[in-house]
């Protein structure tokens, strides 16, 4: 069979010890069975693994950090363009797709580059300092959360909550405090690091199960696949994990989808109690780092992605393996000094 | 007592439950007693057959079961439908 050949370009090359999903996703779109897909890498720092992996990622260009903001990337992604045809552009970091999300129309009408991502309204509702309302709006238990800019109001919550509760960034990391001096040390340590406002959670006991999924916009689940983390790092990050056959987790997990109309891959983060309940703690928009579990399981997320992207109509996968594992492992690449050196200075290799 | 729906279980005593991610191993007794729980045999049966199979006394036999059948219900591979 002659497979279509087209350039995809994908951001999160970290493929570190707290992994990007990038080389995920690009391993899942180097097994499209029906397109031949060559892959652009986009990176922010020198480093990232993902840059010196030529069997995976064909040409590599630096993009401002997301701070530059939109106007700054826009004309980078010019310039990328100017150089290569990239038919679809795959951002896969949480602090990235605002930006992205902001130039997606233009990227299509003027760099004929399409994406596959959610309106900002939608992106804006899963905030996890939204994440109350948006359980009450579709239909699923979330844990108590409040926001706070001032460590006095812990001391308030405390009727509420009580201990252990957690205190977590707008954005990312979250800490288990089992007492006031705890939950103090830990406010600060988050201001410090991504500034106001901090989000206090009621902790909820039981077992982490997560969900890779992808929606089609118009509220139809293409596909979602259940993970329980079997080795966890000292960062939290799955170093393990296995596929589940959970009909609750999944049904409970396409409703979000659903009525949501989420347009993309995402991550759903539940708790499960000891009485079966599931807690939704976070909606991640973007594929996770294990997100190449779900290929190996049969519903290859990111090839459905890249597919909807370019206006194709995918049918929802039906089912999948469980029991399947991921198991991460680390591997030294031996690079020399040039390759560094030429995306060091040139900005591309 | 019936083993859950699509627990797996190999020949050698390793069990998977896919539910819940778990996997155990259980020596030549747990598989057979597995064995006659997905067979949908009572547990007076199963009783009746371990003492036969490994020729325990009534009391042994009574005891063991019931710690294995109460280990199989914690970790949630059984139910009591």
């Amino acid at each position: 069979m002659n497979k279509r050949k087209i350039t995809v370009a994908a951001t999160g090359l970290n493929n570190i010890d707290s992994p990007g999903p990038g080389i995920p996703v690009i391993r899942g779109l180097k097994e499209s069975e029906t397109l031949d897909i060559r892959i652009v890498g986009l990176s922010y720092e020198t480093l990232e693994p993902g840059i010196y992996m030529h069997d995976l990622v064909d040409k590599v260009y630096q993009l401002p950090l997301p701070t530059a903001g939109s106007a700054v990337l826009k004309e980078r992604l010019r310039y990328i363009a100017g150089q290569e045809k990239i038919d679809v552009l795959i951002p896969n970091f949480d602090a990235e797709l605002h930006n992205f999300i902001k130039i997606q129309d233009d990227l299509k009408n003027e760099l004929n580059i399409a994406t596959f991502l959610p309106s900002q309204a939608i992106f804006d509702e899963r905030q996890k300092s939204e994440l109350g309302k948006f359980g009450e709006k579709y239909g699923v238990k979330v844990p108590e959360s409040h926001m706070i800019n001032q460590v006095t109001e812990i001391r308030k919550l405390e009727e509420s909550l009580h201990y252990p509760m957690v205190i977590k960034g707008r954005y990312y990391d979250a800490y288990i405090a089992l007492t006031y001096e705890q939950a103090s040390n830990y406010f600060y340590k988050i201001i410090a690091k991504w500034g106001y406002p901090v989000i206090v959670q009621e902790f909820v006991t039981g077992t982490e199960v997560n969900v890779t999924a992808i929606g089609d916009g118009k509220g139809t689940c293409i596909g979602a696949v259940a993970m329980r983390k079997l080795y966890i790092t000292d960062k939290g990050k799955a170093w393990s994990g296995i596929s589940l056959e959970d009909d609750e987790l999944l049904d409970i997990s396409k409703r979000v989808i659903e009525n949501s109309k989420w347009r993309g891959g995402c991550e759903l983060e539940f708790i499960k109690t000891k009485d079966d309940e599931y807690y939704l703690l976070e909606m991640n928009p973007r594929f996770p780092a294990w997100v190449y579990l779900a290929n190996g399981c049969g519903q290859n997320h990111p090839e459905a992605l890249v597919k909807m992207a370019l206006g194709e109509e995918v049918k929802p996968f039906t089912n999948y393996q469980s029991g399947k594992m991921f198991i991460r492992y680390s591997y030294d690449l031996i690079v020399d000094i040039s390759e560094f050196q030429q995306i060091s200075t040139m900005g591309e290799r | 007592m019936k083993v859950r729906k699509n627990i797996a279980i190999s020949e050698n005593g390793f069990i998977f439950n896919p539910l819940t991610g778990d996997s155990f191993s259980v020596n030549e007794t747990g598989v057979f007693i597995l064995q006659k729980l997905k067979e949908e045999e009572s547990e007076a049966t199963i009783l009746q057959n371990l003492m036969d199979e490994y020729e325990l006394d009534a009391h042994t036999a009574e005891k063991d079961l019931n710690d294995f059948l109460s280990m199989l219900q914690n970790y949630q591979l059984t139910t009591n439908e």
